[in-house]
Parts: C-alpha cells; structure tokens; sequence
C-alpha cells in the first residue's frame, strides 16, 4: 500500500469552482434534508398538515370575503346616493360641481337632476300635474345621483359622503340603502379579523415548526457535536435544519393551497345553483396567482424564520464535550 | 510543532487536571502520553483540539497559539488538526464513504476531489473494499480505522488520538500502531494518548508520562 507524502493541510478551493462547489453542496443538503423527512413520512405528513390547516384557514376566510365583496358590488346600484343642492344654486353651477365630483378616484358616475327636470318627472309621476302648475315658483333643488366606484369599502364610502355633505353646495345627502354600507362595514371588520387571526396563526406554525426544530436538533445532538469537531462552523451545521423548515413550509403553503382551493371546487356546484335560483351571474372567486403565491412565499418565509432562529439558539449551545 | 507552556487547566469543582505543564512536540515526531486514568492525558488533548481553554499557561500548535483563537475561529482550527478517538465517533446514519468525506465536505472541497481523496484514505487503512458499508457492520478495529481515514482525509500536519486502541484487542492495536506509523513516516506529527505500555515500547516512540496533571519524567529509548 502506497502511503503518499500529506504534509500539506487541505487544498485551498479554487475561487472559480467556490461558488457551485457552494451550490452543489446547497443541492445536496437541501435533497437530505427532503430525503429525512420521507424516512418519517407520518410524523412529517403530520406536521405539514397542520401547517397547511393553520394557513387554510385564514386564506378560506379571506376567499369568503372576496367573494361576498363581489357579490354586493352587483348592488353597486343600491350604493347611489342623492345630493341635493342648495336652492341658490345655478344650473352651471350645479354642473360644475357634478363634473368636479365625477373626477374623484372612488366615484364611477354622477347625474345631475336639474330642478326642472325633477319637477317635470314629478308631475308625471305624482299625477299632481295640475296642481303643480299653479306654482309661480319651481321648490325643488337640483340633485346629484351619485354612484361610487366599486372599490369602495364601508369607510371609504362614508368618507366619500361626508366629504360631498360638507360641500357649501349641498344642502343634504340622502343615503337609501344604508344597509349595505352596514355590509360593507362589517365586512371591513371581517377583513381586520382576518388580519389579526392570520398573524396570530402566524405566531402558531413559527411555533410548530421551531419545536420540531428543535426535538429534530436533539435527536441528532450527537451528529452535530461529532460534524464540530472535526471543524464544522455554526453554519455548517445549520445548513440542513434550515432547510427542514424550508420544505416544511413550501409543502405546508402548498398543501394550504390545495385544500382551499379543493374547499371552493366543492362550493361551485351549489353557489352556481343558488346564483340560478336567483337569476343572478354569481360566479365563485377563487385564489389568484397572486394571492397563491402570497400563500406560499408566506409559508416559506415561517418555515425559515422558524428553524433560523431555533437552530441559532441551540447549535451555538451544542459544543463537543 | 505542539508547545506547551506551563499549562494549568483547573476546573470549576476546584480539581486540577493539569499543574504547569510545559513539554514539546517536535514537527515529525510520534509522541506517546501515558498516565492512570484522571493523569491528565485527555485533557491535554481537549486543550490541543480547543475543546476546553486552558486556565493558564499557552498552548501551541503549528505556530499558533490557541489563546488567540476566537470562537469563531474554532472550528478553521480544529480542521487543520486530524482527531482519533477511543470510540470512534462515526455518524451511524450513513455508510464509511460518507463518514470520511465529512471531514472535505466541511471545508468546501468538491465532489469529484472528494471522492478521489476518501478513496485514498480509505486505502491507506486497507478498507477500501468496504466505502459502501454502513459503520454498524463493522468490527471494532474497522470502525476506529474509519476513524482514522476521517481524521487523515484532510493530510493535516498534527494527528492527535485519545487512546485510540483502548477497546481493541492487542493484534487490531498492534495494525492500528503501524498504520499511525506510517503516517508519521511521511512527515505526520502525531501525539497519541495510551496506557498501552507494552505496545508503545515495540513501537519505540517518546513517551510522556503524566501523573496527577504533571510531568512523571521524559524516557526516551534513543538516548
């Protein structure tokens, strides 16, 4: 057996190959860490589900809503409200301010009612016609029928009415249908909740994930003192905890995902009955490649969070004893 | 090559494991520290391997003194020194290839130089025939020759081991004595923990007794 000369320590690594020599080994850690986790695919499958369940939820709330918005923005006209103007208020006056208004971000339309008009709809409506035209004098006001543009919330739209109430023009704003601005509100509370409950169920998979973390950095305790010992930095030793968390947070998002999305396939056959019934086009909004993405990238970013802070905190106190 | 300044490691119960010792290793020597058990010969070892600082005194090793050393420098350090121990500490989870390719993947070195280096390794302890195998289906004298292909893969200068024969029977010590001897034949600088004294006297190497944390005497067999 021929012994070689070994005097020299380890060859530097050429800086041209440093980096993919970085990504293989990136590759490489990241397919064992996979491969770990398949060893013990129920306690995995169990971890990854309640990751996806804790994300389902708020996502599934989140599509509810959506859907809810789209549904009462088709009552976008049940959102119109009338301005009427003070009575020493010209027509072009009235036009003005009806084109100055038309121009705000959250209005879609706005029709002026000039007085003479509503007088003459009046009679024809009232039947009073006779009678009216003994008035020497035209009472009514000249009116705007505005409708806002359908991104408006509950607020927005309170604010929008405000806002034109407090013109020196308007005499009144008359809101009809202030149940669906309630609708709005609430729906506006739902969103807040849904915010809040997802930062909360945030918290939770952080949780989750870094005590598996943690109990997986226990059962190989011995592996990482030994790889220390023989000269593995802190980040070495890491490297694959890290990527647990990384693939239980893309398998967690990605499981979320599927199960909302599964949610709203079992919803569209009755939605798309009870649109029927209705004789409305009611369609089911599902997620969007956005919103999935969101999902996802969300999960992932816990997932790393998770085992970063956990293996941090523990691997600098496993030393070789 | 390794340099001790009189050294003292006390421990926090008050007990000291080394009282001022001071001894040399030159570069290309093969030095045997014996001792009881609780001499004071892991220690040393440990403090060579920064596993444990000492409470006073320097510790050398190739020109650096461990004392400067930061924390995060430990472990560049510890990769520059090969370790053997009594039992072995191999990763059980995957086979001997993989177990002795630790040491390069560590630091960086690729596959295909990897490969090459562990199988050479593996040849120098005559196991070469067994890279697949998982460490489990080894006999005693295998896994501590994978140990040493482990601490070997990286060529370092200085080969520490702690009693590295101490569950082998004394044929596998005696083939586990040649092949620390080869090495130190191409220029290894090797200090090797053992009670063994009947095995270190064959060899003829320098021995350092310990007693109670300090220098019994020096006997060299060339003088």
């Amino acid at each position: 057996m021929a012994v070689t000369r070994n005097s020299d320590a380890v060859a530097p690594v050429r800086s041209s190959s440093a980096f993919s020599i970085w990504l293989t080994r990136h590759a490489s850690t990241s397919i064992g860490a996979l491969g770990r986790l398949s060893r013990q695919p129920f306690a995995s499958l169990m971890i990854v589900l309640v990751i996806a369940v804790t994300l389902a939820l708020p996502a599934a709330i989140n599509v509810v809503v959506k859907n809810a918005q789209s549904v009462s923005s088709s009552w976008n006209n049940a959102l119109d409200f009338s301005v009427y103007l003070k009575l020493d208020v010209s027509v072009s006056e009235a036009e003005g301010l009806a084109r100055l208004i038309r121009q705000r971000a959250d209005v879609e339309s706005v029709d002026l009612v000039t007085a003479d008009a509503a007088l003459a709809e009046f009679k024809l409506a009232s039947g009073f016609g006779d009678a009216l035209d003994q008035l020497s004098a035209n009472p009514l006001p000249h009116a705007l029928v505005v409708r806002p543009g359908p991104g408006n919330t509950g607020a927005s739209l309170t604010l929008l009415q405000e806002e034109i109430g407090n013109l020196p023009e308007t005499d009144l704003v008359q809101v009809d249908t202030e149940w669906v601005q309630r609708f709005h509100a609430i729906l506006d509370i739902v969103r807040k909740a849904i915010a809040i409950g997802s930062a909360l169920l945030g918290i939770a998979i952080v949780v989750i994930i870094g005590n598996t973390i943690r109990l997986d950095i226990e059962n190989r305790r011995e592996e990482i003192e030994v790889t220390k010992l023989i000269g593995a930095s802190n980040a070495f030793v890491r490297r694959p905890f890290l990527w647990t968390g990384f693939w239980y947070g893309l398998l967690g998002g990605t499981s979320a995902l599927a199960l909302v999305q599964y949610g709203l396939y079992l919803l569209k056959e009755p939605v798309t009955r009870l649109a029927g019934l209705y004789q409305g086009n009611i369609t089911v909004v599902t997620l969007g490649i956005s919103e999935s993405l969101t999902i996802i990238g969300a999960a992932v970013f816990l997932g790393l969070f998770a085992s970063w802070v956990t293996a941090a905190r523990h691997m600098r106190r496993i030393e070789p004893r | 090559m390794i340099q001790l300044d009189n050294v003292t490691k006390r421990f926090p119960g008050g007990q000291e494991a080394l009282s001022g010792l001071s001894l040399s290793v030159d570069k290309g020597e093969m030095v045997f520290v014996t001792g009881h058990s609780g001499a004071g010969k892991s220690t040393l070892l440990r403090l060579i391997a920064l596993i444990e600082r000492p409470t006073s005194g320097q510790v050398i090793v190739d020109n650096q003194n461990t004392r400067r050393v930061k924390r995060r420098k430990i472990p560049a350090y510890r990769r520059q020194i090969g370790m053997v121990f009594q039992d072995h500490k191999l990763l059980y989870d995957r086979p001997v290839f993989d177990n002795v390719a630790l040491p390069l993947i560590i630091a960086g070195v690729s596959h295909r130089d990897a490969g090459r280096r562990v199988r050479a390794a593996l040849d120098q302890v005559s196991l070469l025939h067994k890279e697949k195998q998982s460490p489990q289906t080894l006999s005693a004298g295998e896994q501590q020759r994978v140990g040493i292909a482990r601490a070997i893969v990286t060529r370092p200068k200085v080969l520490i081991a702690d009693e590295p024969t101490g569950n082998l029977d004394p044929d596998l010590s005696l083939e586990v004595m040649r092949i620390f001897r080869r090495f130190n034949e191409v220029g290894v600088t090797l200090l090797i923990a053992s009670h063994d004294i009947s095995l270190i006297d064959r060899l003829g190497c320098r021995r350092i007794a310990l007693e109670e944390g300090k220098l019994q005497q020096e006997a060299d067999p060339w003088q």
